[in-house]
């Protein structure tokens, strides 16, 4: 089964080439190169201050990388080069989205406020720059009625369409994380980086999460690439996964394959350089066959 | 049953026994403090010599303020207040249906502005009806117009502006000038001084877009300065603290005048009685339509992708760019449009005064406009246009404070208070409505029901 998907030529959607970024003199990225591919959710894990934000910051545009290639991949083949474009570009021509480890939601404004404000750009153009909207020109009318209605598909997805009228500060934090993504989502993404999506979760609000990830990838042609700690959620829904430590790439591959490879079970439980043969030996006698 | 009486007895008598005790605290407290400010004075007498005059009397009337002040705050208003706390918690709470005036309160305010002129001159005859239509009507009527231009700067976009006053003048200054200079007409230059102060909003919006808060506020405090001064130096053209004066009357479309010489003269094709207050009125009634213009523009842009951009700026400016959203041509869109109306303001009163000079235009101007913008309720218009009607309004009824000067003697002028007042009413508004007379901020779409929003959900902005 792995080997069939690793053989399999995949289209890659971002592929990330040689990326460094270096903070004064902290390398917090170093050399790094991965793809992620189209359709796939692709984790991005790896301990703590292991440059994973960063690299998100990165792919952003958030960040400015020191050195590398960062080429995302439309469907339709156009490619942009994402370290060259300032943020907001990333999300209105190259069509990322993404979400923030700590909540970022408009909190005074409704929950329809929040994804209405999402489809600025489209709107922005059919408002006639302001102008033909101010003096009631129909295009607007006509644009803001489908507006409400991608958001209503959204809020729907994200179960949310009984709050609609509320303030998003009023939210519980499961249903803000969901927002979030309903919010990102509604800007019309083709690739959506989620920074931590289930922190703080609970069980419950974890698996409503679950579900409206794969209720994205399964009808919409998004394609993600998410960073997370719970290893259930990377385990369950990721049919990618890149590790990183210290800024660098330890592993990458299939979920089960990245599981059992003695670099990442050093990373996660640390253990001396000299002592990683030891530990490759104890997984071969622990499951035998299962080593790639 | 009986018990009860005695126990209520006791209590009472407990209450009045502690408000007597520290009535007389408070009594020692205010003599200690008060024996050397009020009941000694140093004072001259005819031979120069430093005498001591004694008021005991005075420092009497202080002491007795402050003992029956305290012994009324400790047994009678501090209970009255507990109970009706407890009053209020113990009572369920029943939404109440906001009643008829709550409901249509701007088209009340609206058609109470609309009638305002013609009951004053019904009340005070024509003379008598100028100092209500001018010092109350259109002053305030500017102020709006100020308050509700910054207010899409500070309310919407959360830009902390200190310098707002620089576009009134841009806009005053604006007028002034081409109207001495090049002879147009002031149809022709409202929309020119408003063009011209939005120039000048981007122009001070391009260095300040990195900046954020506290930074932001002093450089746009250090912007009105520098109109301010380039006003006063650049004698040539502005002439400098003379200001310029003379500046041509506003026309009914060009159709009537109200130049006592002109053949077109609104009293004289009407043939009526020479008086200034016809144009006065006329100028309310272009106050009152240009308010009504930009509270409909800005009404509008709430509801366009542009005005949702600003608040969802003043909420979070870093994930609007997350969303695609320029936030460059979006802050500068918010100074150019504020200081659009804050120059379609300042050409207006300089048609009014018919005089401008830069002592108008000082930093206080700004920190009035804030104080309303703030008072009333950032974003909302109806809050802001109560807080400049009770502001400015306020300010100027001192001046009809008369009957004062017979309490405090014929030197006692109560505007000089006036700031002092302004500064108190801040501060009592402040603790009384943290968020402004109106808190809450009304949607701009819904889908079920328009509920309003907290103001304890809204951010002010940092930037």
């Amino acid at each position: 089964m792995a080997l069939e998907t690793d053989t399999m030529t995949k289209d890659p959607i971002l592929k990330v080439e040689h990326l460094s970024m270096r903070f004064g003199g902290l390398m917090a990225i170093n050399d790094l190169s991965f793809e992620a591919y189209r359709g796939d959710i692709t984790a991005l894990i790896g301990p703590n201050g292991a440059g994973k934000t960063t690299v998100f910051n990165c792919v952003t545009g958030f960040y400015k990388p020191t050195m590398g290639m960062i080429t995302m991949r439309q469907k339709a083949g156009k490619e942009y080069l994402l370290e060259r474009m300032s943020d907001y570009e990333v999300n209105r021509d190259a069509k990322v989205a993404r979400t923030f480890q700590n909540i970022r939601l408009f909190s005074g404004l409704t929950v329809l406020e929040n994804l209405l404000v999402a489809q600025h750009n489209k709107l922005m153009l059919a408002s006639g720059y302001t102008i033909l909207g101010l003096l009631g020109f129909p295009t607007y009318k006509a644009a803001v009625g489908e507006s409400i209605e991608r958001a209503k598909y959204w809020l729907d997805k994200a179960n949310l369409t009984d709050r609609a009228d509320d303030p998003a500060g009023d939210l519980p934090y499961g249903a803000q994380r969901r927002l979030e993504i309903a919010r990102a989502m509604c800007t019309g993404p083709e690739f959506l980086c989620l920074d931590e999506p289930a922190a703080g979760l609970n069980p419950r609000e974890s698996l409503a999460l679950n579900e409206l990830l794969r209720g994205i990838r399964k009808d919409t042609d998004t394609s993600i690439l998410l960073i997370e700690h719970d290893m259930s959620v990377v385990m369950e829904i990721s049919d990618h996964v890149v590790v990183l430590e210290y800024g660098q790439k330890i592993s990458d591959g299939n979920p089960d394959f990245v599981k059992h490879d003695p670099k990442v079970i050093a990373a996660y439980l640390g253990v001396e350089d000299v002592e990683v043969e030891e530990v490759i030996e104890q997984i071969a006698e622990i499951t035998p066959g299962d080593t790639h | 049953m009986a018990n009860i009486s005695q126990t209520n007895v006791v209590v009472s008598n407990n209450l009045m026994a502690r408000a007597l005790r520290e009535a007389f605290y408070a009594g020692l407290v205010a003599l200690g403090l008060f024996v050397l400010f009020v009941g000694l004075k140093t004072d001259q007498n005819i031979l120069n010599e430093l005498v001591l005059v004694q008021r005991w009397g005075l420092l009497a009337i202080f002491v007795a303020i402050a003992m029956v002040g305290r012994f009324l705050t400790v047994a009678y208003i501090r209970p009255w207040f507990e109970a009706r706390k407890a009053a209020k918690a113990a009572a369920p709470t029943v939404e109440r249906e906001a009643g008829f005036v709550a409901r249509n309160f701007s088209l009340l305010a609206l058609i109470a502005l609309v009638i305002y002129p013609p009951v004053m001159v019904a009340l005070f005859g024509f003379q008598g009806s100028l100092k209500w239509v001018d010092n109350f009507g259109i002053q305030i009527l500017i102020y709006v117009m100020l308050a509700w231009g910054l207010n899409i700067v500070v309310g919407l976009a959360g830009l902390l502006d200190l310098g707002y006053v620089a576009f009134y003048a841009v806009g005053a200054y604006s007028y002034a000038l081409l109207s001495s200079y090049l002879g147009l007409s002031f149809w022709l230059l409202l929309p020119i001084a408003g063009v011209l102060a939005a120039a000048w909003g981007t122009i001070l919006g391009f260095p300040v877009l990195r900046l954020k808060g506290d930074y932001l506020a002093i450089v746009t405090l250090a912007f009105g300065e520098i109109i301010r001064l380039v006003l006063i130096n650049w004698t040539e053209v502005t002439k400098g603290t003379f200001g310029i004066s003379g500046i041509a009357k506003a026309s009914v479309f060009g159709i009537w005048s109200f130049d006592v010489s002109a053949a077109n003269n609104f009293a004289k094709v009407f043939g009526l009685p020479m008086s200034s207050a016809y144009y006065k009125i006329f100028l309310f009634y272009l106050a009152l339509a240009l308010c009504m213009l930009a509270a409909f523009v800005t009404i509008r842009l709430r509801r366009m992708p542009i005005g949702r951009a600003w608040e969802a700026l003043r909420e979070d400016e870093i994930a609007c760019r997350s969303l695609g959203i320029n936030t460059v041509t979006t802050k500068l869109t918010a100074f150019a449009t504020g200081a659009m109306f804050g120059g379609i303001a300042g050409s207006f009163f300089a048609v009014r005064q018919g005089f401008v000079s830069p002592e108008s235009f000082v930093f206080l101007e700004s920190a009035i406009i804030l104080a309303i913008v703030v008072l009333g309720g950032m974003g909302s218009l109806v809050g802001i246009a109560v807080a400049a009607t009770v502001m400015i309004g306020g300010t100027e009824l001192l001046r009809e404070m008369d009957f004062l000067k017979q309490i405090f003697g014929p030197e006692f002028t109560p505007e000089l208070y006036r700031m002092l007042i302004f500064g108190l009413a801040m501060i009592v508004v402040m603790v009384w409505k943290p968020r402004g007379f109106v808190g809450s901020r009304e949607p701009t779409a819904f889908l079920r029901e328009r509920k309003s929003v907290s103001g304890s959900f809204t951010k002010e902005g940092h930037g």
